[in-house]
C-alpha cells in the first residue's frame, strides 16, 4: 500500500515561483516602552514590581516592557471588577451594554490593521491569518454578543437570566486577541465584569484593546487585563472574589484547575486540548481535501487546539493523497509573519518549540518515517518546518499526544467504521473532519463522532455564531453561539 | 401449622441487567435487612457494563428511549405498594413515578429545546444538537429514598447515557426495589446499575475512573469535595442537582455537538 513511502521517491518539486518580499509596514503600530496592569480603566504600575521583556518570536528582538501581575495586583484587579459590576454595569439596561460592545466592535474594525500586525509581530503568525481571520473574526464575537445583551430572557425563556458578577479569564498565546474576543464578548454582554490574563508570551495585543476600551468609553472596571506568568493566573484561580473562571490553554492546566476551583463554588469551563481527526474519504474531491488537511495542521503553525493533527485517509487513496499533499506542502512559504506571501510563520516561544522537537523526536524514535518541505529556516527566531509523519501506530506519542505545532500524522481506514473507532480512539473530543461528497456519509459520521465540532468538507472554520468546545478532557462548556451565554449566566 | 412461611428477598446489586451479590460476599445491615456491600471491583464492574451498554442506549432512537422510560413508570405503578414499603410512603411512589413520565416524554424533545441551527456566514448548514455525555455516575442523596434517586437517574437515562447509581447508604432498599422494576421495563441490561454499600468505599472509585464521564455529586455532601478533585483526572462533568424537575437536569448531562454541514449544487 505505502509503496510510495517505501521506495522514497520524491514528491514533484515545488514550482519554481518566485516572489518578491511584500511585507507589511509596521509603523502601523507603536508599543509602548512599557505596559503597566490595566485595572480601573487605566494603567497602574503593578504593586509588584515586576516587570517582563516581551519578544517577537520571528527575531526574538524586545517589543515591550509588561508587568507581572502578583497576589496583591490581582486583589486590585478584582476589586476594580468588582465595583464595576456593583455600581453600574450590572445595573445597566442591556439595551445600553449592547451599545458600549456595538462600539468595541466597531473600533477594532477601523483599528484593524495595527491590530494584525501586532498580533503578528508578537505571536508569530502570518499577516495574512491575523488580518484575514484573527482580526476580523474578533471583532464579529463582539458584534454578535452585542446583540444578545439586552435579549437574554429571549434566549433563555422562563429562566430569568443574571449575570455572575466577576469573572476571571485566563487565554493561551496562540489566538491572543480572537480568545480574548471569545471570552470577553459573552461575558460582559451578559453583564458581567472581567479580569482577563492573556499568555505570558502575548500580551500585546490584550493591552491594545484596553484602549479599545477607553475610545468606546467603557465605564471603568468592567474590563481589567492583568498580565503575567503561570503564577499570576494561579492567583486568579485561588481568589475568592471570583465567581468564574474561564480558562483556554493545555488540558494538564485545566486539570490543576478543576481541583483548585472543586469545593469553592466557583462557576467553571474548561476550552483544553485536542488530537482532531480529519478523516478523507476517497469518494472526496481531493484537491479540495488537501487543501483542507494543509489548513487543518499547518493554520497558525499547527499551534491550534482543534487543529487536523491526525489524518486519516482512505486505503484506497493513500498514496494519490500523501504525493499530492507532500507537493502541496513543498510549496508552502515559510518565514517572516509580516510577508503577505508567508503561509507559516514563526512558533510562539522556545519552549514551544522544544516540546514540538521533542515530540517529533519520540516520532523519529517509535519508527515513523519523517517527510518534512525543505525551506531555508531564518537564523534567528523560532521556527519549524512543515512536517508529516507516516507510518504512524495509534500508540505512538505522536498519535495520542497533542504536538501542537506544524506536524502531521497520518493513519489509514478501509471503512467508515473503522474511521470512526480510530478518529474517536484518544483521551480528547474537540473538533473533526470529514472529506466526503456524501452528504449522508458525513452526518452518519458526524452523529458517532466524540466530538464538539464535526466540520463535513471544511476544516478550522469559526464562526460567532457557532458554538465551539470539547468532549471529554477536551474540556466543558460551550464558547459561540446562545450556547455560549450559558457559561456567564445564573438562572433564578 | 395453617401458616405458611414467607419467602424471603434477598437483596442484591444490579449490575449489567443481573441481580449479582457481591464479588466480595460481603453485606451490611440497613433498615432491618442484610443489604449486598458493593466492593471497589463491584464497581469498576458497573462501569464496564455501562460502557457497554452505553452505545444500544445512546443509538436508540430518542422515541423509543421515552416508551422505555415510559414502559418504567408503568412497572413502578405494578409494584406500588412493594415501593412505598422502601420509602415514606404512597405519596413519594406517586411523585416518583410522575417524575419518570415526566422525564420519559423529554427525551424525543431535547434536540429542540436545547440545540438549534446557526446562522454562519459562509455556505453552511450549521447546527448544534444535545448528544449523552457517557457513562454517568450519580451519588445519590439518602433521601428521600425513592424520589430522591429518580430524580436523578430519569433525566441521565432520558438524556440516553448509561448509569451506574451508588443508592442511599442509609435507605438503599428503594434503590433495590426499584431495579426490580427496571429489569422488567425493557431497559437494555447494563443501562443502569445500582451498587448498594459504603458511599465512601464506592463513590471515589467512580470520580476517579477513567471510563466514567461525568459524575453527580448531589448526593454526597461534604465528599462531594473529594469526589470533584478526583474527577477532575479525566476531566469529568461535576453535576450538582438543582430543584424539581427541568430540563436543565437533563442537559447537565449532555453534550452539544456543532456540525457545519457543506450547501453546494
Amino acid at each position: 500500500m505505502a509503496d510510495l513511502e517505501k521506495t522514497r521517491v520524491p514528491a514533484p518539486a515545488p514550482l519554481e515561483w518566485e516572489y518578491a518580499p511584500a511585507p507589511e509596514s509596521r509603523d502601523v503600530v507603536r508599543f509602548q516602552e512599557r505596559y503597566g496592569l490595566f485595572v480601573g480603566g487605566e494603567q497602574v504600575e503593578p504593586l509588584s514590581g515586576e516587570w517582563y521583556s516581551t519578544i517577537e518570536p520571528a527575531t526574538e528582538e524586545h517589543l515591550a516592557e509588561v508587568a507581572t501581575a502578583r497576589e496583591e495586583d490581582i486583589d486590585l484587579a478584582v476589586g476594580s471588577a468588582r465595583d464595576g459590576f456593583e455600581n453600574g454595569w450590572s445595573k445597566l439596561p442591556g439595551s445600553e451594554r449592547a451599545k458600549y460592545i456595538f462600539r468595541i466592535a466597531r473600533i477594532l474594525l477601523e483599528r484593524s490593521r495595527e491590530f494584525a500586525v501586532a498580533e503578528s509581530l508578537n505571536s508569530g503568525k502570518p499577516i495574512r491569518e491575523s488580518r484575514d481571520v484573527d482580526v476580523p473574526i474578533a471583532a464579529a464575537h463582539f458584534f454578535y454578543y452585542a446583540g444578545w445583551a439586552d435579549k437574554l430572557e429571549y434566549a433563555f425563556p422562563n429562566r430569568r437570566p443574571q449575570p455572575l458578577g466577576v469573572a476571571g479569564q485566563i487565554i493561551p498565546w496562540n489566538f491572543p486577541l480572537l480568545m480574548l474576543a471569545w471570552k470577553i464578548a459573552p461575558a460582559i454582554a451578559c453583564g458581567n465584569t472581567v479580569v482577563l490574563k492573556p499568555s505570558h508570551t502575548t500580551p500585546l495585543t490584550a493591552l491594545l484593546f484596553a484602549d479599545v476600551c477607553r475610545q468606546a468609553g467603557l465605564p471603568p472596571g468592567v474590563v481589567n487585563i492583568v498580565t503575567g506568568d503561570g503564577r499570576t493566573g494561579a492567583a486568579m484561580v485561588r481568589h475568592p472574589g471570583i465567581d468564574k473562571i474561564a480558562f483556554t490553554g493545555s488540558t494538564g492546566v485545566g486539570k490543576d484547575i478543576q481541583r483548585a476551583v472543586a469545593g469553592t463554588g466557583k462557576r467553571l469551563t474548561l476550552e483544553l486540548g485536542g488530537k482532531a481527526a480529519n478523516i478523507v474519504f476517497d469518494d472526496c474531491a481531493l484537491d479540495q481535501a488537501v487543501e483542507g488537511i494543509i489548513n487543518g495542521i499547518y493554520f497558525n503553525q499547527g499551534e491550534v487546539c482543534c487543529a487536523g493533527s491526525r489524518l486519516l485517509v482512505q486505503e484506497s487513496i493513500y498514496e494519490q493523497t500523501l504525493s499530492k499533499l507532500k507537493r502541496r506542502m513543498s510549496t508552502l512559504r515559510v518565514g517572516d509573519p509580516l510577508d503577505k506571501n508567508t503561509d507559516v510563520g514563526a512558533i510562539n516561544s522556545r519552549e514551544q518549540l522544544e516540546r514540538i522537537e521533542e515530540l517529533v523526536q519520540s516520532g523519529r524514535d517509535e519508527g515513523a518515517e519523517i517527510f518534512q518541505t525543505e525551506c531555508v529556516l531564518p537564523d534567528r527566531g523560532f521556527w519549524f518546518a512543515p512536517t508529516v509523519f507516516t507510518n504512524v501506530a495509534q500508540s505512538y506519542r505522536i498519535a495520542q499526544e497533542e504536538i501542537f505545532g506544524p506536524v502531521l500524522s497520518v493513519l489509514t481506514f478501509r471503512t467508515p467504521e473503522e474511521a470512526v473507532e480510530k478518529a474517536n480512539n484518544t483521551a480528547y473530543g474537540l473538533s473533526a473532519g470529514v472529506w466526503t461528497e456524501k452528504g449522508s456519509r458525513i452526518l452518519w459520521m458526524a452523529e458517532r463522532l466524540r466530538a464538539g465540532v464535526v466540520w463535513g468538507n471544511t476544516f478550522n472554520r469559526f464562526d460567532p455564531a457557532s458554538p465551539f468546545g470539547g468532549y471529554k478532557e477536551s474540556g466543558f462548556g460551550r464558547e459561540g453561539g446562545r450556547h455560549g451565554l450559558e457559561a456567564y449566566l445564573r438562572f433564578e | 401449622m395453617s401458616s405458611r412461611l414467607p419467602v424471603r428477598k434477598t437483596y442484591k446489586l444490579f449490575i449489567g441487567g443481573a441481580f449479582p451479590r457481591s464479588e466480595s460476599g460481603r453485606t451490611f445491615e440497613a433498615e432491618g435487612q442484610n443489604v449486598a456491600r458493593a466492593s471497589r471491583k463491584d464497581a469498576r464492574d458497573a462501569v464496564k457494563a455501562a460502557r457497554g451498554a452505553f452505545p444500544k442506549w445512546s443509538s436508540a432512537t430518542a422515541y423509543n428511549r421515552g416508551q422505555v422510560l415510559y414502559r418504567l413508570a408503568e412497572m413502578m405503578e405494578a409494584r406500588s405498594a412493594d415501593l412505598a414499603a422502601t420509602c415514606s410512603g404512597q405519596a413519594e411512589v406517586e411523585a416518583a413515578i410522575d417524575r419518570v413520565v415526566w422525564y420519559a416524554g423529554w427525551s424525543d424533545k431535547l434536540s429542540q429545546v436545547l440545540g438549534g441551527s446557526n446562522a454562519v456566514a459562509g455556505p453552511y448548514f450549521n447546527f448544534t444538537i444535545p448528544e449523552p455525555t457517557g457513562v454517568v455516575a450519580i451519588v445519590a442523596p439518602d433521601e428521600p429514598a425513592l424520589l430522591g434517586l429518580v430524580s436523578r437517574i430519569a433525566p441521565a437515562l432520558a438524556g440516553g447515557n448509561a448509569v451506574v447509581v451508588v443508592a442511599s447508604e442509609t435507605h438503599p432498599l428503594a434503590a433495590i426495589e426499584l431495579a426490580e422494576a427496571i429489569a422488567t421495563s425493557d431497559l437494555p441490561g447494563g443501562t443502569l446499575n445500582i451498587l448498594t454499600g459504603q458511599r465512601a468505599e464506592l463513590a471515589p472509585v467512580l470520580a476517579a475512573h477513567m471510563d466514567v464521564n461525568a459524575i453527580d455529586v448531589t448526593g454526597a455532601g461534604e465528599e462531594g469535595v473529594e469526589l470533584e478533585v478526583l474527577a477532575a483526572d479525566n476531566v469529568k462533568r461535576v453535576v450538582h442537582a438543582g430543584s424539581g424537575q427541568s430540563p436543565w437536569e437533563i442537559s447537565a448531562f449532555l453534550e452539544l455537538k456543532t456540525v457545519w454541514h457543506p450547501i453546494g449544487p
